[in-house]
C-alpha cells in the first residue's frame, strides 16, 4: 500500500458480513476492502472470534448416535475438486475477479465517458464496476438505502471528502452526492447499493432496463 | 509448518494442532465431541431444521478436516475458525452461491515461522475475556448479542447491540498481522 487508507467499513458493516446477514452485493464490497485494508482485517476477525464466542456459548444439541463414526468414515475420503480462486489481477482485488468469473471487466457507457460493469446482485442489492475518466462528475444517482463505493484506481472527491486508493465511502440515501475524479487516471471504483442505481442526468428512466440496472 | 502443541494451549487449539500436524482422528473425535453439539445447537438457532442440521455440522468439521492445514492458531482461536467455516457453508446452502471472501494472507506453510507461543496465547487470553464479557452480560443484551452473530439483525440494527468489548482483541490481531506483513517482505 502506498499511502495509508483513511475510510474504513463501519463495524457493523464487518459483524453484518461476519454474521452472514449482509447482502451479496455488499459482501463483495467488504470482502475487496478487507483484501486492501489490514485495519479492517482485523476488524472482521475481531468480529469472527466474538462470533466464534457465541458459537460455544449458545445451548448444544445432542447429535445423533452414529454422527461421529459415519463423520470419521469419510475422512479419507477425496476431498471434492475446488477450482482454485481467480487471483487479484492488476487493480482488481481476488473477490471482485471473483465477481467477474475470472475476466476482466466488459465496460458499458452510462454516459458522458462514464462506463459500468454490473458484477452482481440479487433482490437485496446490486454489485457494479464503474470507470469515470479525470475530472468527470459521476453521473448524479439516487439509491434508496445503504451504498458503499470502494476505490480501486484513481481517485475522487465530493462533498464529504477525499477517497483515494482503498478508501470506501458509505453513503445512505440522505447523502446527495456528486462524486467527481481526480485528474490523472481514470477512477475505477466498485460500488453496491441495495436498489437500483438512477442515473437521473445522463440516462432517460425508460432505458435503465438496458444496462441491467 | 509444525508446530509441539504446547501444554498450556487450550485442549481445543491442542486437538487443532494434532490434526493439523499429526492428521490425529483421535484428535479430531475429541474435537467433533466438543464441536458437533454447539455446531448443531448454532445452526439449528440460526433456523435450519435438525436433520438439515446434522448434515452442515458433518460439512464443516469434515471441511476442518480437509483445510486443518490453513489453520494458524496465532490469527484465528479454533472457536472463530469453526464459525467462518459454519457461516461460509450455511450462506452456500441458503444463496446456492459462494459468499466473496477476501484475499487470503499469502503465507507459505514451507517457509513460514512457527508462530510464536506468546501470540498464541495472547489471543487465547483475548478470547477467554470476551468469553466472560458474554457470560456477564444482562439477559436481554446477551439475546442481543446471539442474535447479531447468528446473523439475525441488520448491519443497523447490530450498530446498536453492542455489549463486546472488541477493541483490544482487534489491536492483538492487527499487531500480528503488521508482523506477518513484514516477514512477507523479508520472504520476498
Ligand atoms: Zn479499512
Amino acid at each position: 500500500m502506498t499511502h495509508p487508507i483513511s475510510h474504513h467499513l463501519p463495524a457493523e458493516v464487518i459483524a453484518s458480513y461476519a454474521a452472514g446477514s449482509l447482502g451479496q452485493a455488499y459482501s463483495l464490497v467488504v470482502a475487496a476492502h478487507v483484501s486492501m485494508c489490514d485495519t479492517c482485517r482485523a476488524e472482521l476477525a475481531a468480529q469472527e472470534a466474538a462470533g466464534g464466542v457465541v458459537l460455544e456459548a449458545i445451548g448444544a444439541a445432542s447429535v445423533s448416535a452414529g454422527l461421529l463414526s459415519r463423520t470419521l468414515d469419510r475422512l479419507d475420503d477425496p476431498a471434492p475438486p475446488e477450482p482454485a480462486p481467480p487471483a487479484r489481477n492488476g487493480v482488481y482485488p481476488a473477490p471482485v475477479m471473483a465477481a467477474l468469473k475470472g475476466r476482466l471487466p466488459k465496460w458499458k457507457a452510462v454516459g458522458g465517458g462514464v462506463k459500468q460493469c454490473v458484477i452482481g446482485g440479487d433482490r437485496d442489492g446490486i454489485s457494479r464496476l464503474l470507470f469515470i475518466p479525470p475530472g468527470q462528475a459521476v453521473p448524479d444517482h439516487g439509491h434508496n438505502g445503504l451504498e458503499l463505493t470502494l476505490v480501486l484506481q484513481g481517485g475522487f472527491s465530493d462533498a464529504t471528502g477525499h477517497f483515494d486508493v482503498g478508501d470506501v465511502e458509505v453513503a445512505d440515501a440522505a447523502l446527495d452526492h456528486v462524486p467527481t475524479a481526480d485528474p490523472g487516471p481514470p477512477c475505477i471504483v466498485v460500488a453496491a447499493t441495495d436498489a437500483p442505481l438512477r442515473f437521473n442526468t445522463f440516462l432517460p428512466r425508460l432505458l435503465q432496463p438496458l444496462f441491467g440496472i | 509448518m509444525t508446530t509441539d502443541p504446547k501444554p498450556d494451549y487450550s485442549e481445543q487449539t491442542q486437538w487443532m494442532l494434532r490434526i493439523r500436524d499429526q492428521r490425529d482422528k483421535r484428535a479430531f473425535a475429541q474435537l467433533f465431541g466438543f464441536y458437533a453439539p454447539r455446531l448443531k445447537g448454532f445452526v439449528m438457532r440460526a433456523g435450519a431444521p435438525a436433520a438439515q442440521a446434522e448434515d452442515i455440522v458433518q460439512d464443516v468439521l469434515l471441511t476442518v478436516w480437509r483445510k486443518a492445514h490453513m489453520f494458524d492458531p496465532a490469527r484465528a482461536q479454533v472457536s472463530s475458525w469453526i464459525y467462518q467455516i459454519a457461516r461460509n457453508r450455511q450462506i452456500d446452502v441458503i444463496r446456492k452461491e459462494a459468499r466473496p471472501v477476501p484475499e487470503a494472507l499469502a503465507i507459505d506453510d514451507e517457509t513460514g515461522e512457527d508462530p510464536d507461543g506468546a501470540e498464541v496465547m495472547a489471543l487465547e487470553q483475548e478470547t477467554d475475556r470476551l468469553r466472560d464479557a458474554l457470560a456477564k452480560l444482562a439477559p436481554a443484551q446477551r439475546e442481543m448479542i446471539e442474535r447479531a452473530y447468528l446473523g439475525e439483525l441488520t448491519h443497523t440494527e447490530i450498530r446498536d447491540a453492542t455489549g463486546l468489548p472488541l477493541g483490544t482483541i482487534k489491536s492483538r490481531i492487527r499487531l500480528g498481522l503488521d508482523r506477518l506483513r513484514h516477514e512477507l517482505k523479508e520472504l520476498r
